[in-house]
């Protein structure tokens, strides 16, 4: 017990880690094939972290790829395929 | 369904035909695509060969599929898809035959065909999308076309009392239905391995969006306002049974609806008669 309250005390020091990714602005969680999305919205809808912001065409760019947790959610509802991931 | 790996995300990219031109045709948004993913991804967890399927497609928005898709396929007469599914099936019955057709085309000009189909409990996996309205040829009323909704040959709303697809093959006689919704992904992917796995007429009915045709003149807004008008409208069997008849108007139950394993299948049937018959 006392090893696992000091491990989360040093935790709280270091700046707090979302997910198990390591993602970046220069290592995207997500492949995004755009000459076959149709701008439908219904990823920048459905991300439950908001990582997609729209374009001035409506197609989703990956504003906050630090947030991605894989959750599958986007790729899974996107009608055109277009969406899959860098690690899975 | 019991394989506990993890399903790679460009998985369905190996089941797309490469020299046909994508995007498909469907409107931006359109559910057909995710109920062609959810299907993918079953046949790809269920590891069977593509030869061994056969697609079967009337005419309609979402006939539109086995075009995409890289297995046998069958693109035939308005309505009539079950009908060359169950020859196809009677000649082959080693096959996995797969029908997929729409609400219109099932239900109105192929209802004959529909709950015969049912009746004989033919194994083929029947995979209606139900978009309650007619998207491809302009909008008009459909079968399933809720009472008071607005289409473009209902300007005033509809009149008709809508049929309830489910409930019309249990009684017919199909052997496994359930009910999915394009919103509940995780849900319609399970639904339709089972319906693979099943053996006799499994039909699986999946509430999709027409936004440019139902959504626009009903005024429920774009692709993803009609997916959340889905996840609210939707109502699981369990909380359903609780339920009074007047608050379930309107709503869809969802989930498996029926399941019976012991009722004797068509082919194997007919299979005996020829054994005996060979003495």
């Amino acid at each position: 017990m006392s090893d696992s309250n000091q491990a989360s005390q040093q935790q709280d020091t270091t700046p707090k880690k979302k997910n198990k990714y390591d993602f970046s602005e220069t290592n995207k969680p997500l492949n995004i094939n755009l000459s076959w999305c149709k701008a439908c919205n219904i990823c920048i809808a459905m991300c439950p972290q908001q990582i997609f912001e729209p374009d001035r065409d409506g197609r989703p760019i990956q504003t906050r790829p630090e947030d991605c947790t894989q959750c599958t959610i986007c790729w899974v509802h996107c009608p055109d395929f277009c969406i899959t991931s860098t690690v899975k | 369904m019991a394989t506990a790996e993890k399903q790679k995300s460009d998985v369905m990219l190996d089941y797309l035909i490469p020299q046909k031109k994508f995007p498909s045709v469907w409107c931006p948004g359109c559910g057909n695509g995710i109920v062609m993913g959810a299907f993918i991804r079953a046949v790809d967890k269920l590891e069977y060969d593509r030869n061994d399927i056969a697609m079967v497609s009337g005419i309609g928005c979402t006939s539109r599929m086995p075009v995409y898709l890289d297995f046998n396929s069958l693109h035939t007469m308005h309505g009539r898809a079950l009908a060359f599914a169950t020859g196809v099936k009677f000649a082959q019955p080693k096959m996995k035959v797969v029908v997929i057709t729409g609400d219109g085309d099932a239900l109105a000009i192929g209802g004959n065909h529909f709950i015969h189909a049912c009746r004989r409990n033919i194994d083929i996996t029947c995979i209606l999308i139900n978009n309650h309205t007619y998207g491809m040829t302009g909008g008009q009323g459909s079968p399933t076309t809720p009472s008071d909704a607005i289409s473009t040959t209902t300007p005033f709303g509809n009149v008709e009392k809508h049929f309830d697809p489910c409930d019309l093959a249990k009684s017919a006689g199909a052997s496994y239905v359930a009910r999915g919704t394009v919103y509940h992904y995780p849900q319609l992917e399970k639904i339709i391995t089972a319906a693979l796995e099943h053996k006799g007429f499994s039909l699986v009915e999946v509430i999709s969006n027409c936004h440019t045709y139902y959504g626009r003149l009903n005024k429920k807004g774009d692709a993803p306002a009609m997916l959340d008008m889905f996840k609210d409208l939707s109502v699981t069997k369990a909380k359903a049974k609780n339920m009074e008849q007047e608050e379930l108007e309107n709503k869809f139950v969802i989930g498996k609806m029926h399941e019976d394993n012991v009722k004797t299948e068509f082919c194997d049937e007919y299979k005996k008669i020829i054994d005996k018959q060979k003495g």
